[in-house]
């Protein structure tokens, strides 16, 4: 697979230029400019119908623009049908061609091109893919995740500038999916190329993504790396689409070197004004999240013991339950209800059940702020839309 | 096929092209090139000839002095006036066909789809594999089964249905040839398949679970029949419908071969009339009321029935 | 009550074996019969067991004659049907184009007429034009009434079809011709075949239209129809029993060579 590398190293970067399309009077995709740059693994997130799909099929010629240009390096690809474009597509639930066996599947990008010889070539990619042995078989005698290989192969076989994957793992099923996202991460370390990934799962663009574009109607709310998007999120949307967000209203009251002094219910908290994208000014109004994970809950008895310099709240346990790895306390407070906290099963304090006065604390630098005009439930997952 | 091919992609734009211009386009002229030629088979030889019979309808003249379109609505009228009984025969023959294929056709394509198991092909076979074998000849058989003399009639005979049956109308005497019962029968058997097969295709995409969610849910069998199965059929039970009505309507085979004069179908009439009487004006208008009644019924059924991307 | 019990969870069953048995009962009697040696000119009744028609079957002056002609006419007709019928089918699936309803109509009209109607209307446009009755008028027809089968058939199996597999024969560098040709047709095969198939039933067995179109050109539903009339050879009988046979021994094996084919693969 080194020869990938050469091919690579001419291709560049896939850079997006005012790209956007329209059906009707619809908005699929508002004009986008991106550059994804190459050899990086990029993620484009995002809830079923905000767009991402569509920028992706653009990028194959799958879609044609209603404005902007799709460059790959120095070429302008914009007007190439997609058989004309060094680029090549993982489609959601493989489309895998039923009546070719799997040779013939990965065969065939080749076999188009002219290539006599391709049996050297298509072994080492199943090999690549751990399939070798089911080279003679039909698509739909194979497993999903089986079935996905196959895709990955078939397209990656044909040395692209740029592999996009539309929801590659959608079909299987949780432990194959964790599997594959390794197994993915490992080929595209290997060969090198430039992969743009679409997906609804912020895990598996976390886990997978150097950078990931959280796409949300038709516009990008946010880019950057995955610990960048999860530590500090600027939309409420991005705060609760990659995990969970406790959101205080609060009102900012005074700076203090790089410290912002907010007001919530009777208590002060703290934020750092590098970690702040809503307003500044006293009065404004800020949204503070923070993450159940980063915060320590102990009883009300033993508030005490918490050190100095620690953002606190005091509430009421409400509901408790245990995972195994750590607990989830949904804790009712008068700054906020309903507010999570995760702790992780270390040494287990009795006094912590449903109706326990607690008292919640967090290092300020996890603290973030977002502008209080938006929706603090944007972006949180229910369950119908689960269902899709 | 080669048509397909006929969308060159343009030359790739060169990197500076201007934006100004849709990317590509995809063969606007392919869709018409493909239909072109089936849809000008249909054109010349189905709807050219029904054009062509309307104004034949309308014609006066005779075979040897040649026709000429004169308005001549009134063969409309006479037509109607001196043929009236044999339409109502035949719509009320295709109509009692059209529900016994129906009674009969839906247990065997229930059987088909849910009960056969690994018999399930062997029947499928056995239902299409008579199509095969010509079906005049099979038609001809039924003069051996519902012979004068024969176990059926004898058995009928013995269990005085036939005292019923002929009290009815439906069969004169000790005979059942030569009846409208024999022609009713032979119209069932011909046009069974065409009921069968949309039954099962819609039966068969039932999902089974739905039936174990009816029983689950307090529906005893024949309510999980009324209101899970039927309902979910009737695409199946309207197209089948339609299948053997249309044709059982036209049909003079049976009729001839099957029945007498008293049980003539107006397809016989068309049919003596092109063929032996050469009464062209007169066959023309028949067909045409033939077709407006079977298109006026076939478009409200489809609307009450409310299936209408059936077509 | 057992019995009545055992009678009600069969009900089902045993109606719809009875249907199957009326749906057989003539192939019975035509396999049947077709060993008879009838007195007089009709095979109507049962006199004895004799294998002189299966002996003979081209006995009979006329018959192998128009079997032969309607098998010619029905692979001609199935040609052009399936044809034609095929590129109306993509187009109406894969394009849109104006005037779509009036299309799908001009399809439609054909099934649902009564054949006399179609026929009597063919008969009088072809005695207008003066053109001769024969083999290319029964051609002619067959082919219209039989493209709108076709029709249905191919569409029903390329709606059904993914367009995600052309779409990635597209990406993976085939051009429109070699994405039909590599992917759509062969996945559409079956949906062709099926109506390939159709096309060929009804062409073969067609009396009606045939009847108003063929002038003193015999086919063997012809035949037949002239022999009821003036005496039935027990050839006929033959003819009908082989059709039978040879149309479930096809089926039979072309399932267990697909079966062991599946079998094999897996």
């Amino acid at each position: 697979m080194k020869t990938t590398h050469d091919t690579a190293a001419h291709g560049g970067d896939v850079r997006l230029t005012g790209l956007g399309k329209t059906y009707g009077s619809f908005t699929a995709v508002h004009p986008l400019d991106l550059t994804v740059p190459e050899g990086s693994f990029f993620a484009l997130l995002g809830a079923s119908g905000c767009g991402k799909t569509t920028t992706l099929r653009m990028i194959a010629g799958l879609e044609e623009p209603t404005a902007g240009t799709v460059r790959l390096g120095d070429q302008d690809v914009t007007a190439l049908p997609p058989y004309k474009r060094p680029v090549n597509t993982v489609f959601q639930s493989y489309a895998l061609f039923p009546h070719l066996d799997i040779f013939e599947n990965v065969a065939f990008g080749l076999r188009r091109r002219g290539i006599r010889s391709v049996k050297k070539q298509v072994g080492e990619m199943l090999e690549l893919v751990q399939l070798g042995e089911q080279a003679h078989k039909k698509p739909h005698q194979l497993s999903g995740g089986q079935q996905q290989r196959v895709a990955v192969a078939r397209a990656l076989i044909n040395h692209p500038k740029v592999l996009l994957l539309d929801e590659p793992l959608g079909a299987l099923d949780l432990k194959l999916r964790r599997q594959m996202q390794l197994e993915l991460k490992r080929i595209q370390t290997e060969v090198g190329i430039t992969f743009v990934h679409v997906t609804h799962d912020q895990e598996e663009a976390m886990t997978m993504a150097d950078t990931v574009a959280v796409m949300n109607g038709g516009r990008v709310e946010q880019l950057g790396p995955p610990s960048e998007l999860y530590e500090n999120p600027r939309t409420t949307f991005v705060a609760n689409f990659l995990g969970t967000s406790n959101f205080i209203e609060a009102d900012v009251d005074t700076r203090s070197g790089d410290d912002i002094v907010l007001k919530a219910g009777g208590g002060k908290l703290v934020l750092p004004s590098a970690r702040n994208s809503g307003p500044t000014a006293a009065g404004g109004k800020v949204l503070l999240g923070v993450r159940p994970e980063k915060i320590s809950l102990v009883p009300a008895d033993d508030a005490g013991r918490i050190p100095e310099g620690r953002n606190r709240i005091t509430g009421r346990i409400s509901d408790s339950s245990y995972l195994g790895v750590s607990t989830q306390f949904v804790v009712d407070s008068p700054v906020c209800t309903a507010f999570e906290v995760y702790v992780q099963n270390i040494d287990r304090d009795h006094r912590l059940a449903p109706g326990a006065e607690v008292v919640l604390h967090w290092d300020p630098a996890h603290t973030f702020g977002l502008d209080a005009a938006q929706d603090a439930d944007a972006g949180v997952e229910t369950v119908g839309e689960e269902a899709v | 096929m080669a048509t397909v091919t006929q969308s060159p992609p343009p030359a790739p734009a060169p990197a500076q092209a201007p934006r100004a211009k849709p990317p590509r386009k995809r063969g606007r002229r392919t869709p018409y090139l493909l239909l072109l030629p089936g849809l000008l088979w249909l054109f010349v030889f189905f709807a050219l000839p029904v054009i062509y019979q309307a104004s034949t309808s309308v014609q006066t003249g005779s075979l040897e002095d040649g026709y000429e379109v004169t308005w001549h609505f009134a063969t409309y009228w006479d037509a109607l006036s001196a043929y009236w009984p044999q339409f109502v025969r035949s719509v009320l023959y295709a109509a009692s066909a059209t529900v016994l294929c129906l009674v009969l056709g839906y247990p065997l394509a229930y059987l088909i789809a849910f009960r056969a198991g690994r018999w399930r092909n062997l029947i499928m076979i056995l239902v299409i594999a008579p199509f095969f074998a010509s079906f005049l000849i099979r038609t001809l058989a039924w003069k051996t089964i519902l012979a004068d003399s024969g176990p059926v009639v004898e058995i009928l005979n013995a269990l005085h249905v036939l005292d019923v049956t002929s009290w009815l109308g439906w069969t004169a005497g000790d005979r059942v040839l030569a009846t409208p019962l024999a022609v009713v029968c032979g119209l069932t058997y011909n046009f069974l398949p065409f009921m069968v097969l949309p039954l099962y295709t819609s039966l068969e995409r039932i999902d089974p679970r739905l039936h174990e969610a009816a029983n689950d849910l307090y529906a005893r069998p024949s309510t999980t029949f009324r209101r899970v199965t039927l309902p979910l059929s009737m695409p199946g039970v309207v197209s089948g419908t339609l299948l053997t009505f249309i044709p059982a309507t036209g049909d003079y085979i049976n009729a001839d071969l099957l029945g007498s004069t008293d049980t003539r179908m107006i397809g016989n009439v068309i049919q003596t009339q092109f063929l032996r009487i050469l009464d062209y004006p007169t066959a023309a208008a028949l067909s045409f009321i033939l077709m407006a009644a079977i298109l006026f019924a076939v478009t409200v059924y489809i609307r009450k029935s409310g299936t209408e991307d059936l077509v | 009550m057992t019995f009545v019990n055992w009678l009600k969870r069969r009900l089902v069953v045993i109606a719809g074996l009875l249907t199957l048995g009326y749906l057989l009962l003539p192939v019975v009697v035509v396999a049947v019969f077709s060993f008879n040696k009838p007195k007089g000119r009709f095979n109507y009744e049962w006199q004895e067991f004799s294998t002189d028609a299966w002996r003979d079957p081209c006995g009979v002056s006329g018959l192998c004659g128009s079997l032969s002609l309607s098998l010619q006419i029905a692979l001609w007709a199935t040609l052009g049907a399936t044809v034609l019928g095929t590129m109306i089918a993509f187009a109406l699936v894969r394009y849109r184009f104006r005037a779509r309803g009036a299309v799908n109509s001009l399809v439609f009209l054909p099934m649902a007429m009564p054949e006399v109607v179609m026929a009597a209307s063919l008969l009088t446009l072809f005695l207008n034009m003066g053109v001769r009755l024969g083999f290319w008028t029964i051609l002619i027809a067959h082919v219209m009434f039989c493209l709108s089968f076709v029709v249905v058939a191919v569409k029903a199996r390329v709606m059904s079809m993914d367009p995600r597999l052309e779409q990635a024969a597209q990406d993976l560098y085939a051009g429109p011709a070699q994405t039909f040709l590599r992917v759509t047709l062969p996945i559409a095969a079956p949906g062709i075949a099926a109506g390939a198939l159709l096309a060929f039933a009804l062409s073969f067995d067609d009396f009606i239209i045939t009847n108003f179109t063929s002038g003193s050109t015999v086919t063997f539903p012809m035949f037949v129809w002239g022999s009821a009339q003036r005496g039935t050879p027990v050839q006929i009988n033959v003819v009908g029993t082989a059709m039978f046979v040879v149309a479930v021994l096809l089926v039979l094996v072309s399932m267990t060579v697909g079966n062991r084919r599946k079998r094999q693969k897996a």
